[in-house]
């Protein structure tokens, strides 16, 4: 069916995309390759094209690069585990049937359309603030000691912010998932005598399995640049400082480029291990 | 196929379901309201929940501010310019590669992905560098450049999504009914590809308007849209509940319209088609 | 007219070659039927004749005129897809209009024929709605709509029956052959399913593999099929296929004898065995009797009153008139 002029046709029109992501992609990349293995601090007017791995040794034998990384763990870890299992619970509850189920999901999924930056605003003042937050009124309401939550636990803020943006989308996913279920093999099931726990178990949750998978890599991948979020609340103190971040003020605050350059190329490398299982699913999925 | 409900279990469904939905919506619900109050009455104990003196004052002082108009111009600008722009790029791409693919197709397809997947800050201050060399920070068109880059295998992915679905014995039948490829194009092809493309445009405006690495590390004040005027909240004095929520409703509530037209085609385009 | 030549017509993808030179006459007015089970390469020979696939070899005449290199639009030949391929943005009257509009009709002229072909198929109450909002046999009926108003040289439909239920693929079978009556022009109909081939077609051509196994009217094929494979395709129940000693008690390979052609004797017999399963229809019976010696059941057709059941004993005699011959290769002995 494709004839030889086609397929030159064909090239002329895939040409722009390719081009532009190559650009994209090698340009700024073989800088930071090439800066990685500079000694390069523009505030001190200090350039040596070529120090060997220096900035790689120091910025991988660093502490801050060990806890950077230990704080990414946490933090990607800890909003995967309440994005999937409030995903998984919300997707079920969803699919019930109810009144004004349509309504139900509009108000789920908002948080996802909220930009970042207002998310972390609206949760660092108006629940977190000791003072004026809704949480330390609830805490005084029922007459506790209002608790700090940036200051006494700031990960754990950071946590909850986050999850509630992505909860949406992991729900979105599962819920398409649970919908495409056939109800058939639910009714087959219930016949043989599957009480509702085990039908969970054996037969919704397996189904879910591709979903989950994807949805933990596709968040993963985001997850592992969360910025802005960490930008307005804590600005990577108190121990959220995560790998993105501190690349970021390597780069932009201590303005060491050289280090911030390699610690740079260090994330490339650690979300390609990521991006790679991605691919295959994706992968897999575009034969059939 | 339906079994008949019973409707006690479907109103404590119901019940169920609209706790949990309300609690996870509760933010937003609570800033809309915080928008509409004084900021004494945003701040007082215990606090008020519908019965205060609603105001729209907020909203007007913060479109008094300075730079509010022109940061909501800014993400305007910068959302649809970038997704435009992307869509001329990309349609041709995600047309040739659903319709003549080759055998490098799908390979050019995971490679686009994969640079999806490149983490921001590995390229942070080349991005700054070449910006200030080409005198180019701080402005509106370098953000364009760069969500259009950042989102083009998105968009990519989406169209060539859509384009598959429509048969191809549809085409072969214009083909038999005598319509040359200049017709095919006009009268069958885009006609059955404008949803698909709508809905790319819809969700990229939403991905575009909420991105907040490069719209805060690349602009200062001039390119600043949204998400870097919100930002400067961050460090604020006195008593700023009020209008920070009303800055926010003003700057998510677009967005999330246009998110729930668009609940769909998120799952798509976010999954790179593996999830449907 | 409609007269299509197949001349050493090959198609090759890469290296694997689906069909090999081929020769083929269809004549003008003709019925003809492709079959062959999925994969025969039948539904691709229609395609090199429509010309959405380019031959690998051969050539392809319609009317006399080469049309090898000819674009589909221009070989005067229409199309049925399986799919129906309506294109989901236009109504009925629109999709019926596309080819008459691409051909720059007149627009009273192009009145006149949807008004014409929406009659004749029961189409004119659905002129104005979407293909969506019609049930499958409707769909059928515009894609078929959009094939006549073009008044081609020849029909060409690609399975156009398997996505409708039982009972509307008898009408619509019914509905196309009536159409090829009034119309008189030639139809090319790819099917895997024996029983339209048989009920429609003037002539059909059984293929396996890309090549042609038998060319002929149905009541031919039936009665003298080249070989096995044919044997086995056409007729239903199925043909019974038996080697051993059976078939070297006639001088061959294997034999054939069809189901109705097996009649059911009180004793003796030439073969004996048990009733598997027991199919009362009522006007007929089938019998599918398991005979020791034998590694396949056997379907037997007797009459309706014939009331043997499950775990009875039969006697079967072939009728020696009816027993097919073939030798070691598959192939009838005359």
């Amino acid at each position: 069916m494709a004839t030889q002029h086609s397929r030159t046709s064909a090239r002329i029109m895939v040409a722009p995309a390719v081009f532009v992501l190559l650009v994209w992609m090698l340009v700024p990349l073989c800088m930071t390759l090439y800066f990685s293995f500079a000694d390069y601090r523009p505030l001190r007017a200090t350039f040596d094209a070529w120090i060997g791995f220096d900035n790689y040794v120091s910025f991988l034998t660093s502490d801050s690069f060990l806890s950077s990384v230990g704080v990414t763990l946490q933090m990607v870890a800890g909003i995967l585990c309440i994005t999937i299992g409030g995903g998984v619970v919300l997707a079920l509850l969803l699919d019930q049937p109810m009144f004004g189920q349509g309504i139900v999901r509009i108000l789920v999924i908002a948080p996802f359309f909220v930009m970042p930056t207002v998310s972390a605003l609206v949760w660092k003042n108006m629940f977190f603030n000791v003072d004026n937050g809704l949480f330390s009124y609830l805490w005084r309401f029922f007459g506790a000691q209002p608790y700090d939550f940036l200051s006494q636990a700031p990960l754990f803020s950071i946590i909850v912010i986050v999850a509630w943006q992505w909860l949406p989308f992991a729900t979105l996913i599962l819920l398409t998932a649970v919908q495409s279920l056939s109800s058939e093999q639910l009714e087959a099931a219930e016949m043989d005598g599957a009480p509702p726990l085990s039908r969970f178990w054996h037969i919704i949750l397996p189904h879910l399995s591709r979903a989950i998978t994807v949805v933990i890599l596709i968040q993963t991948i985001f997850l592992l640049s969360i910025f802005a979020e960490i930008f307005v609340t804590t600005n990577g103190a108190f121990g959220t400082r995560t790998l993105t971040y501190l690349v970021y003020q390597r780069v932009l605050e201590s303005q060491n480029i050289g280090l911030g350059s390699a610690g740079g190329i260090v994330a490339v490398i650690l979300a390609n291990v990521v991006a790679i299982f991605l691919m295959r699913i994706v992968g897999k999925n575009l034969d059939n | 196929m339906a079994r008949a409900i019973s409707t006690p279990k479907k109103i404590m469904w119901t019940a169920l379901a609209w706790g949990v939905g309300l609690l996870i919506f509760f933010p937003i619900l609570w800033t809309f309201l915080t928008s509409f109050k004084t900021e004494a009455t945003a701040i007082s104990d215990p606090p008020v929940w519908f019965l205060f003196d609603w105001t729209t004052e907020n909203y007007s002082d913060v479109l008094a501010r300075s730079n509010y108009p022109l940061a909501l111009m800014n993400s305007i600008i910068i959302a649809v310019g970038s997704t435009l722009l992307g869509i001329v790029i990309a349609v041709p791409a995600a047309w040739a590669m659903a319709f003549v693919p080759g055998k490098r197709t799908k390979d050019v397809l995971m490679w686009m992905l994969s640079t999806k997947m490149l983490p921001a800050v590995g390229v942070l201050y080349p991005l700054v560098l070449i910006a200030k060399y080409l005198n180019v920070y701080d402005s509106r068109i370098m953000l364009i450049v760069v969500l259009m880059l950042i989102n083009l295998p998105i968009i990519v992915w989406m169209l060539y999504t859509y384009f598959r679905e429509i048969p191809g014995e549809i085409l072969e039948a214009a083909r038999m009914d005598g319509a040359s490829l200049g017709k095919e194009i006009i009268y069958v092809l885009t006609p059955m590809a404008l949803p698909g493309i709508a809905s790319t445009i819809l969700l990229n405006i939403i991905l575009a308007w909420n991105e907040a690495f490069w719209t805060i590390l690349l602009t200062t004040v001039d390119a600043a849209p949204l998400t870097k005027f919100i930002a400067s909240f961050s460090a604020p004095e006195g008593l700023f509940y009020a209008k920070l929520s009303a800055a926010s409703i003003m700057a998510i509530a677009p967005i999330i319209v246009m998110g729930w037209f668009s609940q769909k085609q998120l799952v798509r385009g976010l999954t790179f088609g593996a999830v449907k | 007219m409609g007269r299509i030549t197949l001349d050493r017509v090959q198609k090759k993808f890469g290296d694997v070659e689906v069909i090999p030179p081929l020769d083929l006459i269809i004549e003008d007015g003709e019925f003809v039927v492709f079959v062959g089970p999925s994969g025969c390469g039948k539904s691709t020979l229609l395609r090199l004749i429509a010309g959405l696939e380019d031959v690998s070899g051969g050539e392809i005449r319609i009317d006399g005129r080469p049309a090898t290199d000819l674009p589909p639009a221009k070989r005067g030949l229409a199309m049925v897809f399986q799919s129906y391929a309506l294109y989901p943005h236009m109504s009925v009257r629109k999709n019926i209009a596309f080819p008459l509009k691409m051909a720059g009709m007149a627009q009273d002229e192009q009145d006149r024929r949807i008004a014409k072909a929406a009659t004749a198929l029961n189409l004119t109450d659905y002129l104005d709605r979407r293909p969506g909002q019609l049930s499958g046999g409707q769909r059928q009926r515009v894609a078929i709509g959009r094939a006549i108003v073009r008044e081609p040289a020849a029909f060409l439909f690609d399975e156009p029956l398997s996505n409708l239920d039982a009972a509307l693929r008898v009408g619509m079978r019914m509905e196309i052959s009536e159409l090829h009556k009034t119309l008189a022009t030639t139809m090319i109909y790819v099917t895997h399913d024996q029983v339209e081939a048989m009920t429609m077609a003037d002539k059909i051509v059984v293929l396996r593999a890309g090549h042609v196994e038998q060319v002929g009217s149905p009541l031919e094929l039936y009665k003298t099929p080249r070989n096995t494979f044919v044997a086995g395709f056409i007729g239903s129940p199925k043909m019974n296929l038996l080697t051993g000693a059976a078939a070297a008690a006639h001088g061959a390979a294997t034999i054939g004898i069809r189901p109705e052609h097996l009649d059911v004797v009180d004793s003796g017999g030439t073969f004996t065995g048990r009733v598997g399963v027991a199919e009362h229809l009522g006007s007929d019976t089938f019998f599918h009797v398991h005979v020791p010696e034998m590694a396949e059941p056997m379907t037997v057709r007797a009459g309706g009153e014939v009331g043997l059941t499950h775990g009875d004993t039969i006697h079967l005699t072939p009728r020696a008139a009816h027993i097919h011959r073939f030798d070691a290769q598959g192939l009838r002995i005359a």
